[in-house]
């Protein structure tokens, strides 16, 4: 247990510095919800229509920039061998998951309220958009850490991870982004939380066996 | 007399390892495929208690991948990996997991943290205490350089925060790979003793290397098994 409780501190201080950590995913994410008003031209009342979708998909793209390295550097450092001689795969993998989400996606769930209400959105929509955004980035980093995973050994690894990963972050940005939207027109909100629920409850659940798996065939 | 000045008779300590101790290694007809090639075939030795093995070969003979097949990290195309307790055959995943160190060329250290973290979290990892990271310090001398980013140390520095790790978390089967290459002379003398230390405490030892080990150990040759 104590080695554990060692790899989630050594988990997390690595999360803090993967490619710049925190700070660039949010700043991407920012600058992002700086350039959407630009793009969509001067009348704010037709992005506000689209504010907690637009701010959803901005969040999942953020999302992706340091999962490539979750994996990748103790791949080619020999630390993931040794890893893999102390505990189980699956837990080691679901600890870096764990970890990549208080560094990254709750930094950029504290953000997505902030985002959605810049494109236009509601204020009172906030509570609500913070909760998805914060549920969703579990998703996130499990289903990314999926991704990472398959994408040991290979070329521009963070590619791969964009292109195989982006479609998996369909459903939670459906549902998030959806429950926000019921909420902004009075209907009912909770079906679609239920959703994003169920599905980072999967994700948490069952990508860890596929992270070990994939993990062990690229050391193999 | 004890070459590190620490109460090694205490780290080696027989009963700390417990049940899960390896008291013997055996290996049968053992063959490792790389990709297209073949490394080796029908390779056969054991080892046990109290022994060690210098396990020679030319570069690229397959030294690196025989000791990640033992410890589990490749699979073997044919043979087996055996390893065996006081009462018969162990779990193979118990024994990798809580008997064996396994130190090679990539050792996983990360650049930006502090030789402290690193010892820290490895030694912990391994099953070490807080006891055993101050016997490692003081073993191979450390305490200069804890403070400093991994990524200023030298080859050497950086190997002896590696090896502190065996006294660290102890286990009985070392697998080494070039564990002395970038050491000193007089670090080497001192690792041979530690090395001496541990199979007189009845541990093991593979240790994949090019020059004679400092202590006695029998030789098993790739180049003698390469298919």
């Amino acid at each position: 247990m104590s080695a554990l409780r060692a790899l989630f501190r050594r988990e997390l201080s690595l999360a803090w510095g993967r490619g710049g950590g925190p700070l660039f995913a949010c700043a991407f994410y920012g600058g992002f919800a700086t350039l959407l008003p630009l793009a969509s031209g001067p009348e704010p009342q037709r992005l506000a229509t689209v504010a907690p979708g637009a701010a959803f998909a901005a969040l999942a793209l953020s999302s992706l920039l340091s999962l490539e390295r979750l994996f990748e550097r103790d791949f080619e450092d020999g630390a993931l061998d040794l890893l893999a001689l102390g505990a189980p795969l699956e837990a080691t993998s679901a600890i870096k998951c764990l970890t990549q989400w208080i560094a990254t996606g709750a930094p950029l769930a504290l953000l997505a309220p902030v985002v959605a209400i810049a494109l236009g959105a509601e204020p009172r929509l906030a509570g609500l958009t913070f909760l998805t955004a914060l549920a969703a980035g579990i998703g996130f980093a499990f289903v990314g850490g999926v991704g990472a995973s398959l994408a040991l050994g290979a070329k521009r690894g963070g590619v791969l991870v964009a292109v195989i990963v982006l479609p998996l972050f369909v459903p939670p940005v459906i549902f998030g982004a959806g429950a926000v939207d019921a909420l902004a027109g009075g209907l009912d909100w909770k079906p679609g939380l239920f959703l994003l629920l169920a599905y980072v409850l999967a994700a948490a659940g069952l990508s860890p066996f596929a992270m070990a798996a994939a993990c062990r065939n690229a050391m193999g | 007399m004890r070459p590190f000045g620490f109460a090694g008779a205490q780290a080696w300590d027989w009963p700390r390892w417990d049940r899960r101790m390896i008291s013997r290694l055996a290996l049968d007809d053992l063959a490792l495929i790389r990709g297209e090639r073949r490394l080796f075939a029908g390779l056969t030795f054991s080892v046990g208690r109290g022994e060690a093995i210098a396990l020679t070969g030319a570069n690229g003979a397959g030294k690196t991948s025989l000791l990640r097949a033992i410890a589990g990290l490749l699979k073997p195309a044919t043979g087996t990996v055996v390893f065996e307790g006081e009462n018969g055959a162990l779990d193979p995943d118990d024994a990798r997991g809580q008997g064996l160190h396994l130190l090679g060329h990539h050792d996983g250290l990360k650049p930006a943290r502090t030789a402290r973290e690193e010892l820290d979290f490895w030694s912990r990892w391994m099953g070490g205490d807080d006891d055993g990271v101050a016997k490692a310090i003081e073993a191979f001398e450390l305490s200069a350089l804890l403070p400093l980013d991994v990524r200023r140390l030298s080859a050497g520095q950086r190997r002896r925060l590696v090896l502190a790790r065996l006294v660290a978390a102890p286990r009985p089967l070392w697998l080494l790979d070039e564990p002395m290459a970038p050491l000193d002379a007089a670090r080497r003398a001192r690792f041979g003793a530690l090395m001496a230390d541990h199979i007189a405490g009845g541990g093991l030892i593979v240790a994949a290397v090019h020059d004679p080990l400092p202590l006695p150990a029998r030789t098993v040759s790739l180049d003698e098994v390469t298919a």
